[in-house]
Parts: C-alpha cells; sequence; structure tokens
C-alpha cells in the first residue's frame, strides 16, 4: 500500500516539476479527445439524420373498398405483433376520403367528380413502419402472401406499395448502411492517427528520463517503482485533457448549436449538454487508458538495463 | 568478495574492451583501478553491476554469478552496492533529499526511517543546507557529495566509485577521496577507477593497472605506474 502511495506521489510531483513536457503532452492529449469527442458528435448527427430519413419510409397496404373493418382491424393486430414491425397506423376509407378532400380542395375538377360519384371510390390503408429499413422486403412478402395473420387476408389486400417504392427503399437502404461503414472507418482511422501521435509525445517525454531511469534501476528500483510514476502521469494527463476538452467543447457546442442546427439536423448544444456525464465519462476513460498504456509501452524499453 | 573468472568483452571482433581478466577484490579492501581512457575501466565495473555482459568468463558476487541473475534478483544485488560516477548521474527532477530518499524507498524503507536517517547522512557529507536544492543548483562537487550520500545510505557492501573525481577541482577531489577512504575504515569494500595519480596516491591502497583491456599490474602498495 505504502509503495502505491509512494507511486501516485511520485507522479503527481513529477507532473507538476516537468513543466513544459507536461504541457506538451497535456496538449497533444486534448487534440487526441476533441478529435474523439468531436466523432462523437458527428456520429450524433450522422445517426440522427439516418433515423430521420428511415422515420420517412414506410409500407402502406390499401384494402379493397368492400373489405370488412373488422378483418382489417383484426389484421392490424396481428401485424402489430411482429416482431420486425415498430408501428401500424389504421387509417379507414371514411378518413382517407377526407385526407383525400382536404388535399385536393383547390382542385374543383377533382372534387366534382367525386360528388358525382356519391359514394366512396377509396378503401382503408394500413401504414407499416418496420424497425429497420432492411426488414421492409420480407415484411411486404408476409404480407403478400396468405400467412394465416388473418383467414383470407389476401381477399381483402387491394395492394402493398413496396414494390413501387422497392429500388428507392433498396438506395436509401444502402446509402444508409455505406454511411454508417464509412463513419466507422473513418472514427477508426482519426482514432488510430490520434493515438499514435499521442503515444509518440509521450515516448518523447519519457525519452527524455531514459538517464533517470537507468539511474533508478541502478540504485535498485524495481521495474514497478521505475515505471509506476511515470504510468501516473500519463493518468494525469488524461485526467486533466478531458477537463480541458469538455470545457472547451461548451462553447463549441453553443456556436455549432445556435449556427448549424439547420445544418446539421440536430441540435449538437442540446445534443452535448445533455449527453455531457456520458461524454466525459467516456473521453475520460479513453483518455486515462490512453495514458497509462503509451507510458506503460513507452518505458519499456528502458527498463531492461 | 568480487571474483572476475577469464572475463573477455568484445565490442567488435578487432579490438576487445577487456581480455582474459583474472581478478579477485575481498570484502574491506580499497581497491583503485587505473589506466588510459579506453583502457577498460568503467566496462569492468560495469559488469560487477550487470550493466555490460561479458563476451567470455563470469563475474561472481560472492557465489553468485551477477549475468545468471533475473530481474528480480538483479535488483536485490544492486541495492548491495552503492554507485558513484563521474557525471553524478543523480535524479534531476528531485531535491536532495529526495534523491536519497529515493534510494531508501527502492530497498523499501518506511516514511520514518526515511526521515530520520537521510538529514543524518546529508549532514555527513555536510549538504545539510541543500537538502531542499536541486541538482542543478548544486556545484559539482556538491552533486558529487549528494551522490556519495545516496551511495552510502542503504549501507551497502561495496561501493562503486567510476571516475568520481574528473569532473571535480583538487579542493574538491581532495574531499571526495576523504569521504571514500572513511566509507572504507568503517568496513565498505570500495573499487574506484581514476586516472589520476593524486588520487590513487593520497589513498594509498591496492593498485590495479588497465592497459588495453588487460591488467598490467596489481600492486598492493598503491603506486600509479602507467
Amino acid at each position: 500500500m505504502i509503495k502505491i502511495l509512494r507511486i501516485i506521489k511520485a507522479g503527481f510531483i513529477s507532473f507538476k516539476r516537468s513543466g513544459t513536457i507536461s504541457f506538451a503532452s497535456v496538449l497533444i492529449m486534448t487534440v487526441t479527445l476533441s478529435v474523439v469527442t468531436s466523432i462523437i458528435l458527428l456520429q450524433a448527427s450522422l445517426n440522427f439524420s439516418l433515423n430521420q430519413i428511415k422515420e420517412k419510409v414506410d409500407i402502406t397496404i390499401y384494402f379493397t373498398v368492400k373489405a370488412p373493418e373488422s378483418q382489417i382491424l383484426s389484421l392490424k393486430d396481428s401485424i402489430s405483433k411482429l416482431p420486425e414491425v415498430q408501428s401500424a397506423t389504421y387509417v379507414s376509407a371514411e378518413e382517407s376520403l377526407a385526407l383525400f378532400r382536404a388535399r385536393h380542395s383547390g382542385d374543383y375538377a377533382t372534387i366534382a367528380a367525386l360528388d358525382e360519384i356519391n359514394e366512396n371510390p377509396l378503401g382503408g390503408y394500413l401504414n407499416i413502419k418496420a424497425n429497420d429499413v432492411s426488414q421492409y422486403e420480407s415484411l411486404a412478402e408476409t404480407m403478400k402472401a396468405d400467412n394465416g395473420l388473418v383467414s383470407g387476408a389476401d381477399n381483402i389486400i387491394d395492394k402493398i406499395n413496396y414494390h413501387d417504392n422497392k429500388v428507392v427503399i433498396d438506395r436509401l437502404n444502402s446509402i444508409i448502411s455505406g454511411a454508417q461503414k464509412l463513419g466507422v472507418l473513418v472514427t477508426l482511422i482519426l482514432i488510430i492517427i490520434s493515438v499514435i501521435i499521442t503515444l509518440n509525445t509521450i515516448r518523447l517525454a519519457i525519452f527524455i528520463s531514459k538517464e533517470e531511469i537507468g539511474v533508478m534501476r541502478l540504485v535498485g528500483a524495481s521495474r514497478n517503482a521505475v515505471r509506476g510514476p511515470f504510468m501516473v502521469e500519463g493518468l494525469i494527463y488524461g485526467v486533466v485533457a478531458t477537463f480541458i476538452t469538455s470545457l472547451l467543447f461548451i462553447p463549441a457546442s453553443i456556436w455549432m448549436g445556435n449556427n448549424m442546427t439547420g445544418f446539421l439536423g440536430l441540435n449538437l448544444k442540446d445534443y452535448y449538454l445533455s449527453n455531457f456525464v456520458q461524454i466525459f465519462v467516456l473521453i475520460g476513460l479513453f483518455g486515462m487508458i490512453l495514458g497509462i498504456i503509451s507510458s506503460f509501452l513507452a518505458i519499456g524499453r528502458y527498463l531492461n538495463k | 568478495m568480487i571474483y572476475f573468472n577469464n572475463v573477455s568483452k568484445f565490442y567488435d571482433e578487432e579490438s576487445p574492451a577487456l581480455e582474459e581478466i583474472n581478478l579477485t577484490v575481498n570484502a574491506g579492501e580499497f581497491v583503485s583501478i587505473v589506466g588510459h581512457s579506453g583502457a577498460g575501466k568503467t566496462t569492468l565495473v560495469k559488469m560487477i553491476l550487470a550493466e555490460e555482459s561479458p563476451t567470455h568468463g563470469e563475474i561472481f558476487f560472492e557465489s553468485v554469478n551477477v549475468h545468471h541473475l533475473k530481474d528480480a534478483n538483479l535488483t536485490k544485488l544492486r541495492r548491495r552496492i552503492g554507485t558513484v560516477f563521474q557525471d553524478f548521474k543523480l535524479l534531476n527532477n528531485k531535491t536532495a533529499f529526495e534523491n536519497i530518499a529515493f534510494a531508501m524507498e527502492a530497498v523499501g524503507k518506511t516514511d520514518e526511517e526515511i526521515k530520520s536517517d537521510v538529514p543524518h547522512v546529508l549532514e555527513l557529507v555536510d549538504l545539510s543546507k541543500k537538502s531542499h536544492h536541486f541538482p542543478r543548483q548544486m556545484s559539482g562537487g556538491e552533486q558529487q557529495r549528494l551522490a556519495i550520500a545516496r551511495a552510502i545510505i542503504n549501507q551497502p557492501e561495496l561501493i562503486i566509485a567510476d571516475e568520481p573525481t574528473g569532473n571535480l577541482d583538487p579542493v574538491n577531489t581532495y574531499e571526495i577521496v576523504q569521504i571514500l577512504k572513511k566509507i572504507n575504515d568503517l568496513g565498505t569494500t570500495v573499487i574506484l577507477t581514476t586516472h589520476n595519480r593524486g588520487v590513487v596516491e593520497s589513498v594509498g591502497k591496492r593498485v590495479i593497472t588497465l592497459e588495453k583491456g588487460k591488467i598490467v599490474r596489481d600492486d598492493k602498495n598503491g603506486k600509479y605506474v602507467i
């Protein structure tokens, strides 16, 4: 226990006394954590936009004019229970007609033709949203077949618009999955670059101390006694950089919230402030682990003598 | 105490740093190793500390072959040896007090022991007033006295002083030699490497002369002959 306390104390003292080196290391770590935080915010914007697009995708089942409502509602209940279905909204024939009239209120010819018929030519329909865009195809196939959800369901279904929208849905699906893959790739590349830069900065900081490491070993200090304070210093770099980064992103996110919400779709100020604790913990853990591991790796080669 | 058995060291094939060294140092001895620069003095003492490995031969500290030691045991061996170097090798980010305390922490001394022993040894080397100074705030002589204080704090069985007076003026050189003699008088074995004739003759004890990596003289009466 006393050894651990000594190691922690030595790490703090060394951090304080190695002014310029500590400053440089914290600065680089802050840049790294800023990259990570930016990636978190960009991913949030990307996911928000993708979800917005996904929200706009659905399939509609149009029912025949004569379809009995009880059968339609029974089908709706069965569909709602399917695991891939997020929601199923029923619009009755009457509501459908009212919506049609409202939509064409300025189109006198259409309204006059409708009045001429003197009966509702429109059937009801069911709007179905799946949990994921990729599930629409299987859902449409399920609807098309006489699947036993409700007996005689294929008799009341007029048409399902999935196949009309298939090309658009497929393209959207591939754009979404491509954007997500690209996001992961860009994230990985940026994080790897940042980690390499941080690792090298800490290596440089430890390289400056290589003589001292040799002296410590010569006076009989164990590997852990030599390595420990450097790892504590690495951890301190991470903690200090986390505080600086978190605070820097408050005004930055406010600015982005005020000026870029229209462009990004997501208000980054609200997102950042409402997820502040989670982001703080995430970048804090990342920074501390990066600092400790970088120090651990960098010091290894000087401990052999 | 220390036994070199047919030790050779080659950094390259043409010029050996050390060649067929057979040497015994007994407990309590004060041995001066002299020779020109490049004669192999530093290589020889580095081998006792296992900082360098021999190309051939063996080096024993008591009955232990130092180059067969695993890391943990090597650390324990080094705790039994105090070292003093020409370039002092102090920890520049630590004060005089902390430099000595570090050596005590390395052997597991308690905070109470550190607080009581460090002022004592600083007083012994006349550095009480410099306790909270960093090495860069001290003169060469003071830094070397601090290095000696660090070397003796754990009461080692052996002190290795590698050219300890190389960077010092005659007054400081004299002081350092007197301290080393006093340490030896108290029973600690001392191995001193130097090319300073005055130092060797003021010590007046066993002198080993190295030339091109070979022992060419081993006198018991402290003569500097090159």
